[in-house]
């Protein structure tokens, strides 16, 4: 039994179809990009798994429950942690706040709470903005809070959404780096991305969709040579 | 120094709370008990309104649940009004799911449009039910007195009322805001989405802040009934009263534990002297002026004189590091003339 399964996942919206019958696994320990062309429906597929939007058809489990249709509160509580596009910081808490709130799930404990919440932003390289308004803090400074807030609830899976589009190069480094860390605790990623550089290196398994329907799952070197993907991100020879 | 200047102030305003029954006249000392119930209104409507984020303008329903309560019970049943203000704190606790129900299902301005239909409804119900007084109201008996039954000649008791219910709200809102449930409602106001991504059910948080609010709320309504000893849903039903409860936390600072007190003491002394100085030509100038002074202060302080008075230290603050490090510019160029 895989750790998150899709089976035949779609999703309309009115007469657009976002997703068509996609299935996929992932493993547990596992980092897997979801990958294609802008409007290919990755933010969708995300947003099914994380609870955001009930899938139209189809079932998706996560350590054998079901798990699709369920509110993202429940989805959260039975173990699916995610970051979005915008990094949705609480602009009203400090950078500790941020993570002491989702710690709260496991333990309400004010006290204990910040204890994981030190321990987080420190494994995230942040532990120097522990006290300082989480709204001063830059971009790629609140995608890393957003990740250890992701954390705090002691995720299975953890979703990411385009954590390094609009970085600079020491800046997805720095992500990456995260990124293996979190791999190295026994939790599966899913990474949303469309910039190939950030998560090609570091992926063990690649889903690509296209216009809704997937196109090609497999190890990075299989999906860059398969015929279908390239002609999806450069178009057909002529 | 830094330490001791939150205690020095607090025991200043200690002092000068228990002088000011013996040191104010009648007249003046109403005004205090009215600032003391207002402020009280506002830490209880600050709960929803600042902490969540979830702006009400139908919180005088719970008010006139409170004051409707505990005098009926009083004239009908004759239940004492201790009892009976629990008792109305809890018919406002429970009656407030119902509101929550109906009016959580939307979001920013249009949930605070719900909270004034549904305020409206609860307002016509008293307005026509008979055994509630219907428009003429309801007048609670004098024959007794003294600290068993809440009822007294002079005005004393009443302040102490109102400064204890004051301080028990604030009591309440610190314990709300030091736990788990102050972190959850913060996160709700300032993110939903990301909130329901760490596990949060939203929809129970705010129903949560709604029945913590609405019980402070009516509890304020039986202690006004208690004072008044005359309700009618005029006094008690108002929207007038709903946004002034919005009002006094939004001038002082919504979502911070004093906020509301400090609007209280601003905007009843403005209401009082506006009120005194203009009020007698009964051509409204005072409710102009009154209204004038809210724009103003909306408009110069959005963030309330809470929010305007950290922004004036930060920036006082930031000055004397920027001074500072021109200094340390200063040296360093100097060491390398």
């Amino acid at each position: 039994m895989s750790l998150l399964e899709l089976q035949g996942v779609s999703k309309r919206f009115g007469g657009l179809t976002a997703n068509q019958d996609v299935s996929f696994s992932i493993e547990a320990g596992e980092i897997a990009g979801l990958i294609g062309p802008n409007g290919a429906g990755k933010t969708t597929a995300f947003n099914c798994i994380a609870g955001f939007y009930p899938p139209s058809a189809g079932t998706i489990t996560l350590n054998g429950k079901t798990i699709s249709g369920l509110p993202p509160e429940a989805c959260a509580r039975a173990g699916v942690g995610r970051t979005f596009q915008v990094a949705r910081t609480f602009t009203s808490m400090t950078a500790s706040e941020n993570v002491m709130t989702a710690a709260m799930l496991k333990d309400r404990k004010v006290g204990s709470a910040r204890e994981t919440a030190l321990r987080l932003l420190a494994f995230v390289n942040l532990d120097a903005f522990a006290d300082k308004p989480a709204a001063s803090m830059t971009i790629s400074e609140q995608r890393r809070l957003a990740v250890a807030r992701a954390l705090a609830i002691q995720p299975m899976l953890l979703l990411m959404d385009e954590v390094m589009a609009g970085l600079n190069p020491s800046e997805v480094r720095e992500m990456v780096a995260v990124v293996l860390k979190i791999r190295d605790q026994g939790i599966a990623c899913l990474i949303v991305e469309h910039v190939l550089e950030g998560i090609m290196p570091i992926a063990d398994k690649i889903v690509v969709l296209d216009r809704g329907i997937k196109i090609a799952d497999g190890t990075p070197a299989e999906v860059s040579r398969d015929p279908a993907v390239i002609s999806a991100y450069l178009g057909d020879e002529a | 120094m830094k330490r001791a200047l939150p205690w020095l102030i607090a025991i200043v305003t200690a002092v000068v709370l228990l002088v000011l029954p013996q040191a104010l006249d009648a007249t003046h000392l109403n005004i205090v008990i009215l600032v003391l119930m207002a402020a009280q209104l506002g830490v209880a409507w600050n709960v929803l309104g600042g902490y969540a984020g979830q702006v009400s303008l139908g919180h005088a329903a719970f008010y006139g649940l409170g004051a409707y309560t505990s005098t009926l019970l009083a004239m009908k049943f004759g239940i004492n009004p201790w009892l009976g203000m629990l008792a109305g704190g809890a018919v406002a606790a429970l009656l407030s799911f119902g509101f929550g129900w109906s009016c959580f299902r939307l979001k920013g301005h249009y949930f605070a449009m719900a909270t004034i239909a549904v305020a409206e409804i609860v307002q016509i119900v008293f307005t026509n039910w008979d055994y509630a007084g219907s428009a003429v109201g309801l007048t609670l008996p004098m024959d007794k007195e003294g600290w068993a039954v809440m009822v007294f000649p002079d005005k004393a008791p009443y302040y102490w009322l109102a400064l204890g219910l004051l301080v028990l709200t604030l009591l309440a809102t610190l314990a709300v805001e030091r736990s788990y449930l102050g972190y959850y409602l913060r996160a709700i106001k300032d993110e939903p989405d990301a909130a329901r991504s760490i596990g949060i059910d939203i929809g129970r948080y705010k129903q949560v802040a709604l029945v913590l609010s609405a019980f402070f709320t009516a509890l304020g309504g039986s202690l006004y009934a208690q004072k008044e000893l005359y309700i009618d849903p005029g006094s008690v039903l108002s929207t007038a009263l709903s946004i002034k409860m919005a009002l006094v936390s939004i001038l002082g600072g919504v979502g911070t534990l004093l906020g509301p007190v400090i609007g209280s003491v601003v905007l009843t002394l403005i209401e009082e002297f506006t009120r005194t100085l203009f009020g007698g030509s009964g051509r409204g100038t005072d409710t102009i002026i009154y209204a004038a002074l809210i724009v103003v202060i909306a408009v110069f302080y959005p963030t309330g004189l809470i929010g305007w008075y950290r922004e004036r230290v930060r920036r006082i603050k930031a000055r004397k590091a920027g001074a500072k490090r021109d200094d340390a510019a200063a040296i360093k160029q100097e060491v390398l003339l």
